[in-house]
């Protein structure tokens, strides 16, 4: 990891990995979204409106996982200091705020058809909320100080504070009585789901984080950019 | 011990000379509590039934009140790295430190939440789980809210800030003591509510000093 501590190394190798993950990320939503839509069956009780398990499902997955990814960038930026670290956990609590926006809004609409309700506080929506604040917490905390330094780091015990957060997010459906439907893929005896519907979740998934990956990577590049202008700009910051 | 002691004399010395802060937070909670009958109406069913909900919340807010001044007084005059040099690790200073602001903040709100359940209609079957709920969830309360506040040191508009950080990281806090308050006042067993919040205590006792003392040394650095 101390090889990619250069940022110069970074962006030389941000900027050749950038072109195939966009790729990447283009053709598995692509074809995800082709599974999605159009392969995968309509549910025997749900009908079409299912297909929206497409969106919230993986937008919850990067929830989760990009909070863990920014808690882990903390540590690693707080422990070894490493340069890259706070900027990567700076870049992706947007993107995950976005995907837990996502999770939540798409989960909304598709509560009210189905279940009748718009929102129902149980504990994984509730949870989920929670996990929305944090990140809304950590974007305010780095710019909250003139010191941008301090504000990093502050924001990254914050980060580290909140990963409480995501077993309760985990295991909230298992541990109380909830409205949420209970682990079907991740769960100790494999998944539940059927296959038909299993692939084209998991190509999305996978579609979703490889656009994660890229994003974070145009992010955490023009992040860098804007540093190195500051600073000629500025002259030492 | 002796020096944890007088850290936390000094802090109750201070702030009882200072006045008015701990007495701000305690008018608060009541004018806050008594505004809910205002606005809700004077109908007793729909009181009781949002009384341990009103109460918690109002606490909640309360206890944010007092938090912004935990580290500040000290921090804007010096005394915070001086302290931070001391042989007592920073750790137990930040537990001396919430350990006065509970016995000012979450021991009054304790105290007078029974008085001000009276005015909200509380169901008094539930009188004996709130008081335990509130003296294992107040002090979770100013240990989370040290957190926030060591970590809003310094920054702009830190008030409404800590408050943002905060509440998200109280609401088991809120929901566990609610929970405690209204299945005692029902009848039910509180027990389980409460072995919850205990155990949130406890995990706030070993893991928020280290968490608050970080952020005081990344604010001193």
């Amino acid at each position: 990891m101390q090889r990619f501590a250069n940022p110069a190394r970074f962006m030389k190798l941000s900027g050749m990995l950038l072109p195939p993950l966009a790729v990447a990320a283009a053709l598995l939503l692509g074809a995800g979204l082709y599974l999605a839509l159009f392969v995968s069956p309509p549910d025997y009780q749900q009908g079409e409106a299912v297909r929206i398990i497409y969106v919230h499902v993986p937008s919850a997955w990067m929830a989760s996982l990009v909070y863990a990814l920014v808690a882990a960038a903390s540590v690693v930026g707080l422990v070894w200091r490493h340069p890259l670290a706070h900027i990567a956990a700076e870049q992706a609590a947007p993107l995950g705020a976005g995907f837990t926006f996502i999770c939540l809004v798409s989960g909304s609409l598709w509560g009210e058809p189905m279940w009748g309700t718009w929102w129902v506080w149980d504990a994984r929506l509730t949870s989920v909320l929670v996990l929305f604040f944090l990140y809304l917490g950590f974007i305010a905390l780095v710019h909250a100080f003139d010191d941008r330094t301090r504000g990093s780091r502050a924001a990254a015990i914050l980060a580290i504070v909140g990963v409480v957060n995501l077993p309760i997010i985990k295991f909230s459906v298992d541990w109380w009585n909830t409205l949420h439907q209970p682990a079907s893929v991740f769960r100790l005896g494999g998944p539940t789901i059927a296959a038909s519907m299993l692939w084209p979740l998991l190509i999305m998934a996978v579609g979703f984080m490889v656009f994660f990956a890229a994003l974070l990577l145009l992010r955490m590049r023009t992040a860098l950019m804007d540093a190195k202008l500051r600073a000629l700009r500025f002259g030492a910051t | 011990m002796n020096a944890f002691l007088a850290l936390t004399a000094r802090d109750l010395r201070l702030a009882l000379r200072q006045g008015g802060d701990w007495a701000a937070v305690a008018a608060f909670f009541a004018l806050a509590v008594i505004l809910f009958p205002l606005g809700v109406g004077p109908e007793a069913a729909v009181l009781t039934r949002i009384s341990a909900g009103v109460l918690w919340v109002t606490a909640l807010l309360a206890a944010l009140l007092s938090l912004e001044r935990l580290f500040q007084a000290d921090w804007d005059d010096g005394s915070l790295e001086a302290l931070a040099l001391s042989p007592l690790s920073l750790e137990l200073q930040v537990l001396a430190k919430c350990l006065a602001h509970w016995l000012l903040t979450g021991l009054a709100l304790t105290i007078l939440a029974p008085i001000l359940a009276l005015v909200l209609h509380f169901d008094f079957a539930g009188l004996t789980a709130l008081i335990a709920a509130m003296l294992l969830g107040t002090p979770v309360l100013s240990l989370i809210g040290a957190v926030g506040a060591a970590l809003t040191l310094g920054a702009r508009r830190g008030g409404v800030l800590l408050s943002l950080l905060v509440l998200p990281l109280y609401i088991p806090v809120l929901i566990f003591g609610v929970a405690a308050s209204e299945a005692a006042a029902q009848g039910f067993a509180a027990r389980p509510h409460l072995l919850l919040l205990a155990a949130m205590l406890a995990a706030a006792l070993a893991l928020a000093p280290w968490a608050a003392a970080s952020a005081l040394r990344q604010a001193l650095e």
